[in-house]
């Protein structure tokens, strides 16, 4: 027993009590919470006990269930091999098969063209490439300028040093002097680090799966739930959705509009309705029809929102205790996101036990380099990446392309911005 | 926990300490810092430049290595110049004398314009405008409705006469629904856009013609990144915006793009949304900021933390325990459990300032709390109240009770005691006066209470040495702005 936590706790106690009188004394005795935080918190009591509906527009149905009796009836459709696309490895096919097999949607681009092309547009036009600061040879200014386009892709300050100090050392190991050799050996180094990661989307060999998708407010987590089920459905899954985020105004109504277009099912119940209980529901509606695969969408939360984290624990284990463990936890991350994604990333591990990203918005100019802390730190690695708005902009991580287009650009970019002193 | 910068200029120049004039030498190393902390906040690598050599200009002459203190003058430095990047004070919402006023809000995908646009409305509301709402994000499926939503809770209609087609007509026709409902104020949402994309971005420079809002915001995530800089300037040569929200504040970002965006685009911060409530949406508060940025301690995070767990009338309940040394076993006992529900351990006490660092080594894990409250939970009430009731016997069965040994309960009740003298003396009357006028703005901006003689009383603290706070304690230098605070309060 360590014997001085109870001064620890006096410490936090004593300021925070201290302080809290103070700042209610300042605000005049403003009653506590709005409107919106006595709805919520009376929600949040609300057991699941009245069941949410299960919204099933008949279009839908129609839509959703003769591919699935398709499914099933073809043999070949049935074999996970051939039902597993690049999208998606089942738990039991060896993931090279599918690359061998031709996928059914024999014309699209694969989703490692569609990467490159997407990130070849916000490439475009962004002035000097990277490839230029090595262009000297080998000096003190060169590492420097990597060290800083690295820190202006959101590698990180941390991450940044640690990947340049071990350059450094493997240089001059090597005996490499040239500026061309030092920048293939970062990209290599970069290369290899995101490589060994599974990244394969994980499902039961039998039964419906279930994902949950969580993240921070904006990332967009409904969107890309939408465009998973898209492809899903379109490869003959039965997927149904269920509408966990019952916070936000109209989310909801924006699965549901999802779940229109990829022909998925939406269980979703009334705006403030238990979260957990609608995973729940979700699962049973779900397990009932016999789909292939449950996503759970929740609600954005922030981080550091301890009773809103507890909350989305509290929705997994609820799925869970029905479903048994869960296939995926996908975490949604804006490839905008700065050093923030770090922590965003280590707060959902914590809660949910994220087991992949997803990397939204990729299809701007920023390059999303927080993901290879994410990997080297909290060993997650990333899934699946957006790249654009429409349904079928979703593509897998492609670690190549990716680090090509790290260095691809961003110089030019806030060049003009700012003048360098 | 990023340590604060105050601490790490300290620890640079900490090795010359009482040597005299600083160096050039160390004036390189205290600059090294404070590009660190910026580039760690997320400023962006050519600001931070353009920043640092500012400092430098500044740092070089007699003004930093003549000061007693050379770290704490640096850091000063440092807190001037954000704050005045980020605009000496909060600049209003300028809505003209043109009926109706249009505000338009415009930014990427995700940064908060539809959740801003209600809030906005809600404030302007509240001062008594009347405001019509404009559904123009025509991309995002129920985006429409989602405004149609807040529009509801709020109070205020919301014009929104399709939900797919084409938003620079739906905002043109919005001014004529305006002038019928008699609406001052118009505020119009426009779908998220990434900034390639040419036609999506000549999108919101034709809404922008057809309205001609008086007041353009551009709302940005405060966890964006490097990238805030190239938004920003896209956005500001597209709708040339007039000032800036910055969303989601209330998370942990330390927020480095604030100072990247008033940085290159010179246009004012109006905003911070700080809250999922409708009404949590306030001015811009710049020097609040700038600490934040600097990582100064996090007393607002705390605060709010607090809020979310004490109600008023517990805080004060418990303030008058202190104050008469009421405090019994018992209040520990739930106070315990309060504070962890505001998160772990560590992470509090790394928002209290000055406390992060004197634990930095302390490897603080909430499992440790089970053994004290297993303890405690093993007495009686009438135990708890009044522990000098605790003889030989009764500490037996408690230990026995808890599966503790004798010796942890006799520890626990030294440490109890001493917990007790020690919240007495930060609750001096003395003090507790200061905390009540206490700014949080001046804490953030580094005039935090020194809780140094607090620390000294922290962990490992050899039993019975007593707790040496004193008058060193939060009362210090807090009474000054009471009056200013208490007129405009925060919300």
């Amino acid at each position: 027993m360590d014997l001085a936590i109870e001064l620890v706790v006096a410490i936090v106690v004593g300021v925070l009590v201290l302080v809290a009188g103070g700042v209610a004394l300042l605000r005049g005795g403003r009653p506590r919470g709005g409107i919106d935080e006595e709805f919520r918190t009376e929600l949040r009591d609300q057991q699941p006990t009245s069941p949410p509906s299960v919204a099933v527009p008949p279009d839908e149905l129609e839509g959703a269930e003769p591919p699935l009796a398709v499914d099933l009836a073809d043999p070949d459709l049935a074999d996970p091999d051939l039902v597993s696309t690049d999208l998606v490895a089942p738990a039991e096919a060896p993931a090279p098969a599918a690359d061998v097999e031709a996928p059914p949607e024999a014309p699209r681009l694969t989703t490692t063209e569609r990467f490159r092309a997407r990130l070849g547009r916000s490439r475009a036009g962004l002035g000097l490439a990277m490839s230029t600061i090595f262009r000297r040879g080998l000096d003190e200014q060169a590492w420097e300028e990597l060290e800083e386009s690295l820190i202006a892709a959101d590698v990180g300050v941390e991450a940044t040093m640690e990947l340049v100090e071990g350059l450094r050392d493997r240089a001059r190991a090597e005996g490499i002097r040239t500026g061309e050799g030092a920048l293939a050996l970062v990209k290599e180094v970069l290369r290899l680090e995101l490589g060994v990661a599974d990244r394969r989307l994980h499902r039961r060999a039998e039964g419906t799966s279930t994902w949950l998708v969580t993240g921070v407010n904006g990332t967009g987590k409904t969107t890309s739930i939408g465009k998973i089920a898209a492809r899903l459905t379109a490869q003959g899954d039965t997927v149904v959705l269920a509408a966990a985020d019952t916070f936000r105004a109209a989310a909801a109504e924006q699965l549901e509009a999802w779940g229109q277009r990829a022909g998925a099912r939406v269980v979703r119940a009334g705006e403030g309705a238990d979260p957990a209980a609608v995973a729940f529901d979700g699962y049973q509606a779900a397990k009932a029809a016999g789909a292939d695969l449950l996503i759970v969408d929740t609600a954005g939360r922030l981080q550091n929102k301890t009773a809103l984290m507890d909350e989305l624990s509290k929705v997994k284990r609820v799925l869970e205790r029905d479903a048994g463990p869960t296939d995926e936890v996908l975490l949604v991350l804006d490839a905008t996101t700065g050093q923030n994604g770090l922590a965003q990333a280590r707060a959902f591990l914590d809660a949910v036990d994220v087991t992949g990203v997803v990397l939204t918005k990729l299809d701007g100019t920023s390059k999303g380099g927080i993901v290879i802390a994410i990997q080297r730190q909290l060993g997650i690695p990333v899934k699946l990446v957006g790249l654009g708005e429409t349904i079928d902009d979703l593509a897998e991580f492609d670690p190549d392309a990716f680090v090509e287009a790290l260095f691809g650009g961003g110089e030019g970019s806030g060049a003009t911005a700012v003048g360098d002193s | 926990m990023f340590d604060a910068l105050s601490d790490r200029l300290e620890s640079a120049f900490a090795r010359f300490r009482g040597k005299g004039a600083l160096t050039e030498q160390q004036v390189e190393d205290g600059l090294r810092e404070i590009r660190l902390a910026l580039l760690e906040a997320d400023v962006n690598f050519r600001v931070v430049r353009t920043f640092v050599g500012r400092i430098r200009e500044r740092a070089v002459g007699a003004e930093v290595s003549a000061a007693l203190d050379p770290g704490q003058q640096l850091v000063k430095i440092v807190h001037e110049e954000l704050v005045r990047i980020l605009g000496e004070a909060s600049a209003p919402l300028d809505l003209g004398s043109r009926s109706p006023a249009v505000v338009m809000l415009a930014g990427l995908q995700g940064s908060g314009k539809t959740t801003a646009a209600g809030k906005l409305a809600a404030l302007l509301k509240k001062r008594g405008r009347s405001v019509l709402l404009v559904a123009g994000d025509l991309v995002r499926p129920a985006a429409v409705r989602q405004l149609q939503v807040l529009g509801e809770r709020v109070g205020v209609p919301v014009y929104a006469p399709v939900t797919t087609g084409d938003p620079v007509q739906v905002a043109r026709d919005a001014l004529h629904e305006a002038r019928r409902l008699g609406a001052g104020v118009v505020i119009v949402d426009t779908a998220g856009r990434t900034t390639v994309d040419e036609e999506m971005m000549q999108q919101a420079v034709d809404i922008k013609a057809a309205v001609n809002p008086v007041e353009t915001l551009f709302v940005i995530d405060a966890m964006i990144g490097q990238e805030a800089v190239t938004v920003a300037k896209a956005f500001q040569e597209a709708v040339d915006f007039t000032g800036v929200i910055l969303s989601k504040l209330d998370g942990d970002a330390r927020g480095g793009a604030a100072l990247s965006v008033a940085e290159v685009t010179g246009r004012p911060i109006k905003f911070a949304s700080v809250g999922e409530k409708l009404d949590e949406f306030e001015a811009f508060h710049p020097d609040r900021m700038a600490g934040r940025i600097l990582g100064m301690g996090d007393v607002l995070t705390l605060i709010e933390k607090a809020e979310e767990v004490y109600t008023e009338d517990q805080a004060q309940d418990l303030q008058s325990k202190f104050l008469s040394a009421e405090f019994t076993l018992e209040d520990f006992l739930s106070q315990m459990q309060q504070v962890k529900k505001m998160g772990p351990l560590q992470g509090l006490l790394g928002m209290i300032p000055g406390m992060g660092r004197a634990l930095k080594d302390v490897d603080l894990d909430d499992a440790q709390l089970k053994p004290v409250e297993a303890i405690i939970q093993s007495m009686t009430t009438q135990e708890r109240r009044d522990p000098k009731i605790l003889n030989g016997k009764r500490k037996k069965r408690i230990a026995r009770g808890s599966g503790r040994s004798a010796q942890e309960v006799n520890e626990l009740l030294r440490n109890f005691e001493q917990m007790r003298q020690l919240m007495k003396s930060m609750g001096g009357a003395k003090g507790l006066k200061g905390l009540r006028g206490m700014d949080p703005q001046a804490l953030m901006a580094g005039g935090a209470p020194d809780l140094s003689a607090l620390t000294g009383a922290g962990p490992r603290l050899p039993v019975g040495a007593g707790a040496p706070a004193g008058p060193g304690g939060p009362d210090r230098q807090l009474n000054k702005r009471v009056p200013a605070r208490k007129k405009k309060k925060r919300r």
